[in-house]
């Protein structure tokens, strides 16, 4: 059974995100980024399967600062093929513009399954996985946070809100939007990713034109006004606590 | 259950036995008396299914795949007390113990709370997960400006290297802030690396982590290159440890020494600045990796004594019998992990030692030390009055304002 | 040129979820603008009743055994009919589990625009939260035809709602059969716990509880408050607490008189689970927390240290 993940590298919230001169877009200089955590999921989702049923697991990135380590920790984590989309993915892509890059790379592979993060924390022209299940003519189901592969079919748990879960069977092929995996992304030792560095084949693949249309028009960005933000209260755990209880008498729930 | 490194496939390699004597004097396992010395030594012995001197023997009996199906070896926090009293000096600690938790982490086998520690000393250079470009945030608003290399670009007496928690952690950043008050008060020319600084990567190699330290050592040791400065100082002895013992097997050699042992130096210029009097009863804990680990257990002392008014008392485990904080080898990332099986902090151990020694005040010499001590004298009865304070603390109170 | 504007309305289990009379009240919203006409997409069997209080000028039905509940593609299938029928202005769709499944696909085979995590319309234009709610786009919605994808907090559920269904017009669905994604069933989650929707004072905890024995602190302090537990998505994922006490898009919206979050960070996937609070104390170490920007009171301490003293506080009490 063939595999493919598509892992994408997305802003690190923990830095302070900057718009850039133009107005209209992230200033990429700045920013760290970090593997998309549902990607991330998805990637252990697939090794989940590769060590049930022997599946041959690639994993495509596209060229942005950081993927060469993500690729090489996919290799030590279990991944079979690694590769790298090269194109100016930093200035000219979205969502759009990466799942067509990717859908006749990925088509070529013949993958059994697709496995993507459902969403990404800088989608604002859709997400990559259903646009890509589009240009492939795969059916999508996203939000999946369970999956068993059986008698050739797919066997998902799909998530709505509320704790309630839907039971769904997707025929394949298909490609799956990974909400959660079965168990959290297991840890590699560093050790392990150093030696895949030197033995693992990183496969590069260079991308015709890119063209990231399909998206709005942006007018602007911009950091929302923190005006409405919260009173905070000052000084040690003591006074904090304190205060806390004064707000407690005043609601009513002490 | 998540916490748990118990796992039902354990893998265990050839590379563990040639790693085991690869280490300083490491074949000196292979003369162990089994006088299970170090199993009573140890901090967490008891709880250990297989404590130090049981691993060896199951080592003995190719049977160690049971050790590490166990959790045995994440109770261990590199303490060295069992190095400290091993007949045959096997070097326990370094070989033994690092080279098992390296095995389990080959394997994936790992408490989550370290796999976080991990990821972001990778990700940011500090395991506390904070942005690398607040790391001297800490040094905002002090006057006169703390000389950061980058941007005085001249050669200094002094390379301060401050550390993760000294940079990131609010209640040791003040140890940073009174070092600083320390160093203008001895006029002493020196500069930190700020940014540029990255974890000294000891406690990940003690907790198994080898090639997440080698990554942390090469970027230090690329950015100690392009300076000049005349020795490494540092307030953290895990700093200490590594930039002393372990970055030279990587080509990274320069000198190093514990603010402690740089302080006694000045001890003359320091004694006349020192004018506020604290009539207080001082107990000092010996860090592991100071103590044990680097046999500095004098100069902290000195220190101490020649504060004006202060009383220097000994706990009842002192010098090289000195009880572990909890906090190296990984301990500051295993607390969940180890509380769930022990139920009781190390930390709270020493704190009541402080207690009933009758000391007013706790010194320490190490980043790790007064959150945990400060943690603990919470919880324990008695220890409400117990004021814990790093010794450069100490010694910036006495010089008044 | 025709300024309809769709709302993709979402039904489970013979209830239509709140985002449903979010999107139709930002869709009148926006109507206002272009001067256009609401019209509420509903898909079903059997459902006529659902339409009953939704808020448009239009609803157009689509009746079909296998749109009893949601799939994927039955769903993407007829809507795709209907669009390239009617080519409306604009297509709105949630931005969840349901709509999610749907409006990238309809984007990429129609060709049609798309802007993802809408949160209101600003005049014509819409405003979109992305980075975790660090960044809002501002923008033109393209011409002729362009898809939303909607995230609560712009509008409020009552605002979208009506006394009486709208005028009620049907469109035939295409032949829908062997559909590659089938619904099995549904798995209830577990109910014999206690409802944290109903609950007056929650204690709530995220990532900065760092491990599942401080938990105990949170509960000790929610016996003292007379409270109840529950966390966001990190807490649970680990198995600390059951998915019945998760608290988010992906769990329940609460509506307590006290929300306690602590060492909870407020991406929006929990925050749009809490908007209707009446007061949120948010403790954080971390002053950038978007928490800090909902709460109604916020401190900067450490948590556990926090939980313990007010446990003491609060037995003196």
């Amino acid at each position: 059974m063939n595999i493919v993940v598509i892992v994408k590298l997305v802003p690190d919230l923990v830095e302070e995100i900057e718009i850039s001169e133009s107005g209209t877009s992230l200033d990429m200089e700045w920013l760290r980024l970090i593997i998309n955590e549902f990607d991330d999921h998805a990637l252990e989702q697939a090794i989940l399967i590769k060590e049930e049923t022997g599946a041959n697991v690639t994993v495509i990135s596209p060229e942005l600062e950081g993927v060469d380590d993500i690729l090489y920790t996919a290799s030590a984590r279990g991944a079979d093929r690694i590769i790298k989309l090269l194109g100016d993915f930093e200035n000219n892509s979205n969502c759009h513009a990466l799942a067509k890059a990717l859908s006749t790379l990925t088509s070529d592979l013949q993958p059994d399954l697709v496995l993507t993060g459902v969403q990404a924390n800088d989608d604002l022209d859709g997400s990559v996985g259903p646009l890509l299940a589009e240009y492939l003519g795969y059916p999508y189901v996203g939000y999946v946070a369970g999956l068993k592969i059986e008698n050739g079919k797919s066997r998902i748990k799909k998530e709505y809100p509320g704790g309630l879960v839907a039971e769904m069977e997707a025929s394949l092929p298909a490609l799956i939007g990974i909400q959660a995996a079965e168990s959290p992304p297991r840890y590699v030792a560093i050790s392990k990713v150093r030696q895949a560095m030197k033995t693992a084949d990183l496969e590069e693949i260079e991308v015709s034109e890119l063209q990231a249309s399909g998206g709005p028009i942006v007018e602007r960005m911009y950091q929302p006004e923190t005006g409405d933000r919260a009173t905070m209260i000052d000084g040690d755990e003591e006074e904090v606590a304190a205060r806390l209880i004064e707000i407690f008498k005043e609601l009513g729930v002490l | 259950m998540v916490t748990s490194a118990v796992t039902d496939k354990s893998s265990f390699s050839e590379t563990f036995y040639d790693n085991l004597f690869e280490v300083e004097e490491g074949e000196r396992i292979r003369t162990c008396l089994q006088c299970a010395t170090c199993s009573g030594a140890c901090p967490f012995g008891y709880l250990m299914e297989y404590p130090p001197g049981k691993m060896i023997s199951m080592l003995r009996a190719d049977m160690f795949e049971k050790v590490i199906e166990t959790d045995s070896v994440w109770m261990c926090i590199s303490c060295y007390a069992c190095t400290e009293v091993c007949p045959k000096q096997i070097p326990l600690t370094p070989g033994l113990m690092t080279q098992a938790k390296e095995q389990l982490l080959l394997a994936g086998n790992i408490p989550t709370e370290l796999q976080s520690a991990f990821e972001f000393s990778q990700r940011y250079g500090n395991p506390l997960g904070e942005s690398p470009r607040k790391r001297a945030d800490w040094m905002k608003g002090i006057t006169p400006e703390v000389p950061i290399m980058k941007t005085i670009a001249k050669p200094v007496e002094v390379l301060w290297f401050v550390g993760d928690y000294p940079s990131y952690h609010p209640r040791v950043q003040l140890t940073s802030k009174a070092m600083v008050k320390v160093f203008n008060a001895l006029d002493i020319d020196y500069g930190i690396l700020g940014r540029e600084e990255n974890s000294d990567g000891d406690s990940q190699r003690l907790a198994g982590e080898r090639g997440l330290f080698e990554i942390l050592a090469e970027k230090n040791g690329k950015t100690f290159d392009k300076y000049e400065f005349g020795e490494i100082i540092t307030t953290d002895p895990h700093a200490y440890n590594a930039i002393k013992n372990e970055y030279p097997k990587l080509g990274i050699s320069y000198p190093v020494r514990h603010y402690t042992e740089f302080l006694v130096d000045y001890i003359d210029q320091l004694k006349p600045l020192m004018v506020v009097d604290n009539e207080a009863k001082v107990t000092y804990h010996d860090p592991c990796y100071l103590g044990r680990a680097n046999k500095v257990y004098d100069a902290p002392r000195t220190l101490i004594e020649s504060i004006p008014g202060v009383e220097l008392i000994e706990m009842s485990h002192n010098r090289e019998t000195s009880l572990c904080c909890g906090g190296g080898g990984g301990g500051m990332w295993l607390d969940g992990f180890q509380w769930e099986k022990a139920h009781v902090r190390l930390s709270e151990w020493r704190i009541r030692e402080a207690v009933t020694a009758g000391a007013d005040i706790l010194a320490v010499a190490c980043p790790y030390e007064p959150p945990r001590f400060e943690d603990a004298a919470k919880m324990v009865q008695g220890a409400g009055n117990l004021i814990v304070k790093d010794v450069i603390e100490l010694i910036a109170d006495a010089l008044g304002d | 040129m025709n300024q309809e504007i769709y709302v993709v309305i979402e039904h489970l289990q013979g209830k239509v979820s709140d985002i449903s009379y979010i999107m139709l009240s930002a869709a009148q919203n926006l109507a206002n603008s272009i001067n256009g006409k609401v019209v509420a997409i509903l898909l079903g069997q059997n459902a006529q009743i659902l339409a009953n209080d939704l808020l448009a000028d239009n609803l157009i039905y689509i009746d079909h055994p296998e749109l009893t509940e949601f799939t994927s593609v039955a769903y993407q299938d007829t809507l795709t009919n209907l669009i390239q029928a009617n080519q409306p202005r604009v297509i709105i769709f949630g931005n969840t589990s349901i709509g999610s499944d749907v409006a990238s696909v309809l984007s990429a085979r129609l060709g049609l625009p798309m802007i993802n995590a809408c949160h209101h319309f600003e005049n014509s234009q819409f405003v979109s939260q992305i980075c975790g709610g660090k960044i809002m786009v501002e923008g033109i919605i393209p011409e002729p035809t362009a898809i939303i994808t909607m995230i609560p907090g712009g509008y409020k559920p009552e605002e979208g709602k009506s006394d009486h269904p709208p005028e009620t017009m049907s469109f035939d669905p295409p032949p829908i059969e062997d559909l590659p994604v089938k619904l099995i069933g549904y798995l209830e989650p577990d109910t014999g716990d206690v409802d944290i929707s109903n609950e007056k004072i929650l204690v709530s905890v995220g990532r900065g509880i760092q491990t599942e024995d401080n938990l105990e602190l949170a509960t000790e302090l929610a016996e003292v408050l007379g409270a109840t537990v529950c966390a966001s998505r990190p807490v649970v994922d680990q198995g600390w607490l059951p998915t019945s006490r998760m608290v988010g898009k992906s769990g329940k919206i609460v509506k307590p008189k006290l929300y306690l979050a602590m060492g909870i960070s407020g991406a929006p996937e929990h925050v749009e689970g809490i908007t209707d609070s009446e007061v949120i104390v948010a403790i954080n170490t971390d002053p950038t927390a978007p928490i800090f920007d909902i709460a109604t009171y916020g401190a900067e301490v450490d948590l556990l240290d926090l939980a313990e003293i007010l446990v003491e506080k609060i037995e003196d009490e």
